[in-house]
């Protein structure tokens, strides 16, 4: 017997579906809608006693009206007072309409949650499931609310059935989602937690759910859910299809809850306990064995389903990226798939594989795949899929494929679809920058970019083959003449012209010895584009031809002609008025001296991240996971040079350059509209270009030319707004002295590395040091990353890591040798150290580098940032328990008290994040007074751990501030008292 | 999380849509006839996903309007003449939400005896009903198609019951029935379960 009876349905609903179907026309079907709404509406209005069965087939008939894209703007408060029907077909039909129709906004809102409520409280199960998945599907801020408090009495109560209990977890979660804040916590998350131990599987689908979403916003709460969710997993995992009857689907035993559950571990790290951990490993595995088996049955279900549980359980896989035998099975298995009749299965392994590529263990055994990934990118019919191909070879490029897989991309960029050439081009540009074979091929490839995908390049793009031109001058010929040669070409786009513009007025003198390319061809050349360009474009055309002016005296006079002619002089655009008009002044008045000086060539920009990486970041924020592993040249964090361009009260160390460096040369940058050249001012203001500051100084000094295409989150700029200037310049001056100067360069250290994690370590001329650290408890990784800014290859580079005196007994520094002892030029090498603390110290490890660069021997010592407060694990407590701990510490040498001047301007903020950063847990409304600050945590050393409570007082008038510490420990109180001390 | 489903025919007539996210009529609809042009223009054998990102920044609208933005993906499945649309985040499971589809789809079958597109216009109403036996403010609530058909026949049941005392003089009996009422829920069984080892 079919379960929906089709004989009983309702009539009068048939026959006004059948009319609008059988409508000729938009018109006819408009009418009858307004004559069946007209209808309704009198029905509603006049006969108050409708009985169920017309109540349910107006509302049915709304229904598809709305369905065919009508507004309905009545039947509202009927449906609020079906709600209140004893009638459980009349409730349903009121709720549908409600789930359907009502807006959270609505004003209905009220009375619907009243009516909600009722229902809750009734003993009668369908009601409750009614109400429960109405508060769910509209889920609004008013109903959390008001029902929030309720629903989880309903999940932990013995008395609830199951079904309702099922629902009561996603209405929760739903509500959850809205506004966390209204969700109490309480004695039932640990109730829920044990859910998962639940006999009906259905409530422990929903339960893990509700608990996944939970536990990602306090994953202490539910730790004991780990252990939980793997013994249930291993419970499935191990049982045969006809265990579990009915939750198995197409024979595979619960694939949803399995999903369900190995997300939830996603959120945790990989369990500690060893048992636990074997336990869960053995289901990774059985899970993979599955993969293998002969599938038992044809049907694609049977295959979807099981591939869900191995798709995520790969994730969890990576997620923990700690087994390399697992990982290299999923590689193994994604690798497989990528060639699987399935189009799903391919997209999927693709997707899979690009996080596998970005974990140390997996990363060559991916890179084996990349055939089949460009072939994939060549043949696969779906665009879906194609995008995803170009992800994983983005994901998988490192320095020994890099040259390939640009070639593979750019040869597919002619063909590829308009909705992805954008991110391709910036990944293609990305990776050019990133592993360059060598410059020229840098400039090749970006060039080659230009010509077939002119439109979707960025200015960014153009911009930063620009900067690396001028930064190098081993490739700037090359590249002057093979911009003359694209521009040859018949048609070229206007992005080209930009390049071929800029490149020859810096470089155009280096090609201008061959006949075939003199000064008049060049600027024939350029001139015979000009026309044809946007205002913009010739903005910069006309800055050439200032600067060919420079270059090439034997042409001034047809330059100049072009500058007078009265297309420019009298130009709609006042830009191009402008700049017409300063330059033939410039090139009339000036002598030859003052010409050559202020037209110097560009001095080269600033080392810092690459623009089009931040571009491709705002894109797609998950690539910067990418970015972190392989280190390279380009992952400097923003915030340094960042906030030191952006600084206004920049430090006195810096201050005697910034004046000139500020009035910038003709920047790529087309917006500095109002001051070209500083022209405006006079000729005279406008001499310093280059010379007169050397290169170190320009990070500091050297903004505004291309800083604001960068995104600075921020939360960073607060804190290293302060501090960042005046480390950057005292790094530069160690640069070649042989031993660490001792406390100057510690101090900078730690007010810069004390609060955070990662950052330039280091950097002159010849090297970059990065550094990137996490630690977790006593123990600490760092990564290094050694860059080699040069084009000439550094020999014998052997850093090395040593702890002083008493620091070797306090903290166990772990080195990992390179395995290269030379750093190409370009290159990047990384290194790992791992450090652990025993017990309390002052001092910091030191890391000595040598190596030999063109012949002479270069040594450099730094500290590395490892100092006492990254052990430091924050810790919350009320106000009592904090301060019956503050009582406890109070014998002598506990307590330090320092009262001191503010360095730093006294800002609540700031603070804030200092102390945060730190690595205290900050106690809110504990000080009565609120500017104060309170906060404690837990230094983590192998052989003790000492609690720490801080309290710190600022006073604005004053500029002082008053800090006292109390820890357990009184040498931990002095070296806390000491790093802190730096900070304010 | 799901943000949306929308089941619509080949020629882009919604036959169901139901979002778990509130947006205006107008942008359900806008929603409706976007998703439509790009998942009709699809083969038959490419894959089942398209990324939310792409598919509405490609478009003149903002994405942030539309159940855009790069953690969207929208997973659906083509069967006869109806187009089967689940917009997700990504904290769904691909394959999981294609099985999904499949259940819900199998589930109207079971319900309605060889499904056609003419029952969901039919019957909006009970095709609701059965949704919401599956997914739940945008999560799954139950997999299990045997537990769902119970849920819907008990249902059915109930109003049945309650159908056949409104077939008489309906005033009186709605009165008599009144009273009974408090004993109807009781009458509802809930399946019982296979024990779980």
């Amino acid at each position: 017997m079919p379960t929906v009876a089709k004989g009983d349905a309702m009539r009068g609903l048939a026959v006004f579906i059948s009319d609008i179907r059988n409508c000729k026309s938009k018109e006819a079907e408009q009418k009858r809608i307004n004559k069946e709404l007209a209808n309704i509406r009198s029905k509603f209005k006049g006969d108050k006693t409708l009985d169920g069965y017309s109540k349910k087939k107006y509302v049915c008939k709304l229904l598809f009206i709305f369905l065919l894209g009508h507004d309905i703007d009545f039947g509202h408060m009927e449906a609020v007072n079906l709600l209140s029907s004893n009638k459980y077909t009349e409730k349903q039909i009121g709720y549908l309409f409600i789930s359907v129709l009502v807006n959270t906004e609505s004003e209905l809102i009220r009375l619907i949650i009243q009516a909600i409520k009722n229902d809750l409280f009734t003993r009668n199960p369908v009601h409750i499931c009614l109400a429960l998945q109405c508060i769910a599907n509209i889920g609004s801020k008013e109903m959390a609310e008001a029902l929030a408090p309720e629903i989880p009495k309903l999940i932990v109560s013995g008395e609830t059935l199951d079904a309702v209990k099922q629902s009561a977890c996603l209405c929760l979660l739903r509500l959850f989602r809205t506004s966390p804040e209204t969700v109490p916590s309480g004695e039932w998350t640990q109730r829920v937690g044990h859910l998962l131990n639940d006999q009906h599987l259905g409530v422990v689908t929903s339960a893990t759910s509700l608990i996944h979403t939970l536990a990602q916003k306090t994953p202490e709460d539910f730790r004991q859910c780990v252990q939980l969710a793997i013994s249930r997993l291993s419970r499935i995992v191990t049982s045969s299809y006809t265990d579990l009857q009915d939750y198995t689907y197409y024979f595979v035993p619960a694939p949803w809850l399995s999903v369900k559950l190995l997300r939830l571990l996603q959120v945790y790290p990989p369990p500690e306990d060893p048992a636990m951990r074997g336990r869960l490993n053995e289901c990774l595995e059985t899970i993979l064995n599955k993969a293998q088996e002969p599938p038992k049955s044809k049907k694609v279900q049977h295959s979807n389903a099981k591939n869900a549980v191995l798709f995520e359980a790969i994730n969890l896989i990576i997620h923990h990226d700690t087994e390399p035998t697992l990982l290299v099975r999923a590689c193994n298995q994604l690798g497989q798939f990528l060639q699987h009749r399935e189009t799903n299965l391919r997209y999927l392994a693709l997707e899979s594989m690009c996080l596998l590529a970005s974990s140390e263990f997996s990363h060559e055994a991916v890179k084996k795949h990349m055939d089949t990934v460009i072939t994939a990118l060549k043949t696969e019919r779906d665009v879906s899929v194609r995008q995803r191909a170009v992800d994983l070879l983005y994901g998988m490029c490192d320095k020994s494929n890099a040259e390939e897989i640009v070639a593979e991309m750019l040869s597919y960029l002619e063909t590829a679809d308009y909705s992805i050439r954008e991110e391709m081009v910036l990944k293609v540009a990305i990776l050019a920058e990133k592993y360059p074979v060598d410059y020229t091929w840098y400039v090749d490839t970006i060039l080659n970019l230009i010509r077939i995908a002119g439109d979707y390049v960025s200015d960014e793009v153009w911009y930063r083959v620009i900067q690396i031109v001028i930064n190098r001058d081993d490739v700037q010929g090359y590249a002057a003449k093979v911009v003359f040669e694209a521009l040859q070409a018949p048609a070229c786009h206007e992005n080209m012209v930009k390049v071929g513009g800029y490149i020859l007025g810096e470089f155009g003198n280096l090609i201008a010895g061959d006949q075939r390319s003199s000064p008049m061809v060049q600027f024939q050349l350029l001139h015979s584009k000009y026309h044809l360009c946007s205002a913009p474009t010739r903005g910069l055309l006309l800055s050439t031809y200032i600067k060919f002016i420079n270059l090439f005296p034997e042409i001034k006079g047809q330059l100049q002609d072009v500058l007078r002619n009265n297309n420019n002089l009298q130009n709609a655009d006042a830009e191009l008025q402008q700049r017409a008009i300063e330059y033939l002044q410039l090139s009339t008045v000036a002598s030859q001296d003052v010409l050559a000086t202020v037209l110097e060539e560009m001095p080269p920009f600033p080392e810092r991240e690459s623009s089009i990486l931040a571009k491709l970041k705002k894109k797609k924020p998950n690539v910067s996971d990418i970015e972190v592993k392989e280190g390279k040249k380009s992952s400097n964090p923003p915030t340094l040079n960042n906030s030191a361009a952006n600084t206004p009260e920049a430090t006195p160390a810096s201050a005697p350059v910034p004046v000139m460096a500020a009035a910038p040369a003709p920047a790529p940058v087309q917006s500095a509209s109002d001051d070209l050249l500083g022209l405006s001012a006079g000729p005279a203001a406008a001499v310093p270009v280059t010379n007169n500051f050397a290169a170190p100084a320009a990070p500091a000094g050297g903004g505004g030319l291309l800083v604001d295409v960068f995104d600075t989150p921020p939360a960073q700029n607060n804190v290293s707004t302060a501090l960042a200037p005046q480390a950057e310049d005292n790094f530069f001056n160690m640069a070649g002295e042989t031993a660490p100067s001792g406390d100057a360069s510690a101090t900078e250290l730690d007010g810069r590395f004390a609060i955070k994690n990662n950052g330039v370590l280091f950097e002159n001329e010849l090297l970059q040091i990065g550094v990137k650290a996490e630690y977790k408890g006593n123990l600490g990784r760092l990564g290094l990353f050694y860059g080699n800014k040069t084009s000439y290859p550094f020999q014998f580079f052997t850093p090395t890591v040593s702890c002083p005196g008493e620091l070797a007994s306090a903290l166990n520094v772990q080195t990992k040798p390179l395995d290269v002892n030379t750093v190409e030029g370009g290159a990047q090498v990384q290194q790992i150290i791992n450090v652990e603390c025993i017990a309390d110290f002052l001092d910091a490890p030191i890391l000595s580098i040598k190596f030999s660069y063109s012949g002479s021997m270069q040594q450099i010592n730094l500290m590395l940032p490892v100092m006492l407060n990254k052990f430091f694990e924050p810790v919350e407590m009320d106000a009592t328990t904090f301060f019956n701990r503050w009582k406890q510490l109070n014998s002598p040498g506990q307590e330090e008290q320092k009262i001191f001047k503010a360095t730093y301007p006294i800002n609540q903020d700031n603070s804030r994040t200092k102390l945060l950063g730190f690595g205290f847990g900050l106690l809110d409304g504990v000080d009565p007074n609120p500017d104060n600050f309170v906060g404690a945590g837990i230094i983590k050393a192998q052989s003790s751990q000492v609690g720490c409570l801080l309290r710190l007082e600022p006073n604005m008038q004053a500029q002082m501030y008053r800090l006292t510490l109390r820890t357990s420990s009184n040498s931990v109180t002095t070296r806390l008292a000491d790093l802190l001390l730096k900070l304010f | 999380m799901i943000k949306a489903i929308v089941v619509f025919n080949n020629h882009g007539k919604p036959r169901l849509i139901k979002f778990f996210q509130h947006y205006n009529e107008d942008m359900q609809q806008q929603i409706v006839r976007e998703t439509f042009h790009l998942v009709s223009k699809r083969d038959e054998n490419v894959c089942n996903f398209l990324e939310g990102g792409r598919w509405a920044s490609g478009k003149n609208s903002d994405p942030e309007n539309l159940i855009g933005g790069s953690d969207y993906k929208i997973i659906y499945r083509h069967y006869a003449t109806l187009y089967f649309v689940f917009c997700v985040d990504s904290s769904e499971s691909e394959l999981g939400i294609l099985d999904l589809i499949q259940v819900f789809v199998e589930t109207l079958d079971k319900a309605f005896e060889n499904v056609c597109e003419l029952d969901l216009i039919f019957h909006v109403d009970k095709v609701h009903y059965i949704l919401q036996e599956l997914v739940m403010g945008g999560m799954v609530l139950e997999t299990n198609m045997t537990e769902i058909v119970t849920r819907i026949e008990e249902q059915s049941k109930l109003e049945k019951s309650e159908a056949g005392l409104a077939g008489a003089p309906a005033r009186v009996v709605s009165a008599a029935k009144n009273l009974d009422l408090p004993k109807l829920p009781s009458n509802i069984q809930l399946p019982n379960l296979p024990s779980f080892r």
